[in-house]
């Protein structure tokens, strides 16, 4: 168990988890009802899942291997896709005209768009993940259309997210949002690296 | 070649340059009253978790909060008294769908109106209020104005009002 494993393990951890303690902590809570406080936090896990989905994809994390990594990508990407659905699913319960309004693009808030689009590159980057096989993709055509759908998901999302004035904390939810971007930076960077040409 | 009198004298660029600025100081100085003031359009998304014939009350809730405004006829400008403004918000003490978060309350003699309501606190992203005019006489309206800040402690929004 060396020092820089358990730093960088420490380093995701706390991106992760500071951002989701911090809005527990928010005194919006107070003035609503589960449902509406669950459609929040699905959000709020969607973000931290997108700050993993890079880093698995990597094989940042140490211990484990690359393909172990992808692995946990895949079921990390399916959580992802339940996150999004259960927060538009719990939206829609807490208040129907103003999803159906964001879903159909005519939404007068200015994030709704972002997050709309986002939400459909989420389910297009799943689908192309589960057709991957039957479609007979090369491994470059699969790694630059499911790279570019993760760029539009976390330039969506962040976007999104930064917009909106709710219940996660400002400063904390600036934070992870950077830190999605650079690990998905990374990634983007990777397209042109050596290990492309082997996977 | 020589060009004929008529394309020398009209209109030259010089005229018409006149001219227009003739018009545009015209249009400046004197702004055309033929329409008068125009009447305020539905916002986006204002008719959200809107429940018709919410009771006229003194206060919404606990109060806390001022919503306040003013109404008009549109054309006149004519300042509208007794006129019914439903108002609805997410606020310290209910969700927009909630019936209690619903009331109504009268414009005065001065066409203004002012109800006190639980503290707005932000909503689907934003700290915003909903109102409407949705009687007889003018033509439905349904508002959505956004405060400038979840702390501020009123927020003001004007009707322009079309008659039937």
């Amino acid at each position: 168990m060396n020092a820089r494993r358990v730093l960088i393990w420490a380093a995701v951890a706390t991106a992760v988890v500071v951002p989701i303690a911090a809005a527990a902590t928010s005194p919006l809570l107070a003035w609503r009802d589960p449902v509406y406080i669950l459609a929040g936090f699905a959000g709020i896990v969607a973000m931290a899942a997108l700050l993993m989905q890079p880093l698995l994809a990597r094989g940042t994390l140490p211990g484990l291997s690359p393909k172990r990594g992808r692995r946990v990508h895949r079921w990390v990407g399916g959580a992802l896709v339940a996150a999004v659905v259960i927060h538009v699913a719990a939206l829609w319960i807490t208040s129907p005209p103003d999803v159906i309004d964001a879903l159909l693009l005519v939404s007068p808030t200015p994030f709704s768009v972002w997050g709309v689009i986002a939400m459909w590159a989420v389910f297009a980057s799943a689908l192309l993940a589960l057709l991957r096989g039957r479609l007979r993709l090369r491994p470059r055509t699969w790694r630059l259309a499911h790279t570019a759908l993760g760029a539009v998901i976390v330039a969506g999302s962040v976007v999104h997210a930064l917009l909106i004035e709710g219940t996660m904390e400002t400063v904390s939810k600036a934070v992870l949002c950077a830190l999605v971007i650079a690990a998905t930076g990374m990634v983007i960077a990777d397209l042109s690296g050596p290990a492309n040409r082997t996977r | 070649m020589e060009y004929p009198n008529t394309i020398k004298t009209f209109p030259t660029r010089r005229t018409l340059l006149a001219a227009a600025g003739a018009v545009v100081a015209t249009g400046l100085l004197l702004p055309a009253r033929a329409q008068g003031l125009a009447a305020t359009p539905s916002m986006r998304g204002g008719a959200n978790n809107y429940r018709p014939g919410a009771p006229i009350v003194d206060r919404i809730g606990g109060g806390g909060f001022w919503m306040t405004g003013t109404v008009r006829r549109a054309g006149d400008a004519a300042l509208l008294a007794g006129q019914r403004i439903q108002i609805w918000a997410h606020t310290t003490e209910g969700h927009e769908r909630d019936p209690q978060s619903h009331g109504a309350t009268l414009t005065d003699a001065n066409g203004a109106f002012r109800l006190e309501m639980p503290q707005i606190v932000p909503a689907f992203g934003q700290p915003h209020a909903h109102l409407a005019y949705d009687d007889a006489a003018f033509e439905t309206v349904f508002l959505r104005p956004v405060m400038a800040s979840a702390s501020d402690t009123s927020l003001s929004a004007d009707f322009v009002l079309l008659p039937v």
